[in-house]
C-alpha cells in the first residue's frame, strides 16, 4: 500500500510552514511523525495534495517550565515525553500515558501534537490533555491563539483548528497533587487502540473511546466533589457517553468497561497520592 | 524528489516519487531485501530498521522524511570483518526464529532496545518487543536470545 500521489515540501521554520499552508490551503496537511496521517493516506481515507513536513523543526520539540506551567512543543515524540525528567516529576500522568502509546517504534516517531490534531477518540493523549486541563496554542497567519482542550475536540477527527493553523504548543497547568494520577486502558493486544480508557488527575476524570470525542466524565467528577467514594463515583462513569459499537465490543460493553476502569483508576490515584 | 540516505554507512542517492516509503527505498533503491514488508500497516514490525539509531517501522516513514539521515538494516549489523552482531549470534544460538520472516525486524527492535536499556529484565524485553509479531509463536526463544545478547552487546558498544 502506498499513498495517493502528493507533493512533499519540507519546512525549515514555523513561519515557513505557515507560509506554505497559506499557499496550499485545504489541499495541504502538516506532517510531523506521520503515524496518524500516513496510515490514513495509505488507506486513501486522507488524500492531501501537499504534505508540509514539520518533523525536523527543533523549535517544536521541547518540554520546559514556563510562566508557572509546563509547556510541550507539538512535535515532541511520545518517547521523549515518556523519558522527560520534568514530566516524570511534575506531570507523571502525561509521561506514563505517552509510554503506553502504540509500541516503541511508534513512540520514536509519533508526536503529541499529531495525536491531538488527529482527534481520534480512541487515542490516549487527547483524553490525557482533557484530564490535565491543557491549553493548546495554535499559530496562523494572523498570530497565535489559545484553545482550551475542552473546546478543541469538536467531533470525530474534527478539531477547532483552521486549515491554515498549526498546533505549536500544549500548555499544562501544574496539578494540585502531581502524584494523584492514574491511567487505565483496556485492549485485546498490547499495541491495540483502547477499547475504553480513562485518565485521572486529582478530581478530573477523562474517558477514551466513549463517544465521538474524548470526554470528561462530568457525573463522576461531581460525585467525587460531593464526597462520594471511588466505587460510588465510578457508577456514574457511563452517564452522558455515547460509545460506538464495533468489532471490539458493543456500546453496553463499553459502558460497563468505563465503570470498571474508572473505579480502578480512582482507587489507583488515591493510593498514589 | 532527490533523496540521499546513508544506508548501512553507504550514501544512496536517488530521484524518487514523493510518496515513496522508506521500506521501498531500502528494498528497491538500495537493493537490500532482508527488511520485509509484512502487514504494511504499522502493526507487525517486520519492516523495522534503525533511523538515526532508533527503531522505526519503515512502512510508515516516507523516504523523504529520512533524507539526509542514517538508516541501519539487518544487513548492516555485522562488523567490517563479517562477524555477526551479538544479537544475531544470540538469535542463532537460542533458536530465536522458525520461518525467519519476522527476524530482521525483530533483531533491529532488539538492537534498539539494548541501546536504550542495556540490561533489561525478561518483562522489559517482552514489553519492548510488543511492536513485533512472530506468527510461528516463537516469542519464548526470541526473548531468551535478547537476554543472552545483552552483555555482549554492551561490551561491543564500549569496545
Amino acid at each position: 500500500m502506498i499513498p495517493a500521489p502528493f507533493t512533499y515540501k519540507r519546512a525549515f521554520s514555523i513561519d515557513e510552514a505557515l507560509d506554505l499552508a497559506a499557499r496550499d490551503g485545504e489541499d495541504a496537511k502538516f506532517l510531523a511523525g506521520g503515524h496518524s496521517l500516513l496510515p490514513l493516506m495509505k488507506l486513501r481515507l486522507a488524500v492531501p495534495e501537499v504534505l508540509i513536513d514539520i518533523g525536523r523543526l527543533g523549535e517544536l520539540r521541547y518540554v520546559r517550565e514556563q510562566d508557572g506551567h509546563i509547556a510541550v512543543g507539538a512535535a515532541t515524540s511520545h518517547d521523549e515525553l515518556a523519558r522527560s525528567g520534568l514530566l516524570l516529576r511534575e506531570l507523571p500522568l502525561l509521561a506514563h500515558a505517552a509510554s503506553q502509546v502504540g509500541d516503541p517504534q511508534v513512540r520514536h516517531r509519533g508526536t503529541i501534537g499529531g495525536s491531538l490534531v488527529h482527534a481520534d477518540p480512541a487515542a490516549d493523549l487527547p483524553a490525557v490533555a482533557l484530564a490535565l486541563d491543557a491549553t493548546l496554542v495554535a499559530r496562523g497567519p494572523s498570530g497565535s491563539r489559545e484553545i482550551a482542550a475542552g473546546e478543541f475536540f469538536q467531533s470525530l477527527f474534527e478539531t477547532a483548528l483552521e486549515p491554515d493553523e498549526l498546533l505549536t504548543e500544549i500548555r499544562f497547568p501544574r496539578p494540585d497533587s502531581p502524584a494523584s494520577w492514574a491511567f487505565q486502558k483496556f485492549t485485546k493486544r498490547a499495541i491495540d487502540w483502547a477499547i475504553v480508557g480513562v485518565a485521572v488527575q486529582d478530581g478530573n476524570v477523562a474517558l477514551v473511546n466513549m463517544g465521538q470525542t474524548p470526554l470528561r466524565a462530568a457525573a463522576v467528577e461531581q460525585a467525587l466533589a460531593a464526597g462520594a467514594s471511588p466505587r460510588d463515583a465510578a457508577a456514574h462513569a457511563a452517564e452522558g457517553t455515547s460509545p460506538s459499537t464495533d468489532i471490539n465490543g458493543d456500546a453496553r460493553y463499553r459502558q460497563h468497561l468505563a465503570r470498571v476502569l474508572v473505579g480502578r483508576a480512582l482507587e489507583e490515584s488515591r493510593s498514589r497520592a | 524528489m532527490k533523496v540521499t540516505i546513508k544506508v548501512n554507512g553507504n550514501p544512496v542517492a536517488a530521484e524518487v516519487a514523493d510518496r515513496t516509503l522508506l521500506v521501498h527505498f531500502v528494498r528497491e533503491v538500495a537493493n537490500l531485501t532482508a527488511t520485509n514488508v509484512g502487514c504494511d500497516s504499522t502493526s507487525c514490525g517486520a519492516c523495522t530498521v534503525l533511523l538515526d539509531g532508533r527503531s522505526v517501522k519503515s512502512c510508515t516513514v516516507l523516504a523523504a522524511q529520512a533524507d539526509g539521515c542514517e538508516v541501519t538494516t539487518v544487513e548492516g549489523l555485522a562488523d567490517g570483518s563479517g562477524e555477526m552482531h551479538p544479537v544475531q549470534t544470540a538469535f542463532h544460538a537460542e533458536h530465536g526464529l522458525q520461518c525467519g520472516f519476522c527476524t530482521p525486524g525483530m533483531v533491529m527492535a532488539a538492537v534498539s532496545l539494548l541501546d536504550e536499556n542495556p540490561s533489561p529484565t525478561e518483562e522489559e524485553v517482552r514489553t519492548a518487543l510488543e511492536g513485533n509479531l512472530c506468527r510461528c509463536t516463537g516469542y519464548h526463544n526470541i526473548v531468551r536470545a535478547v537476554l543472552a545478547a545483552a552483555p555482549a552487546t554492551s561490551e561491543r558498544r564500549s569496545a
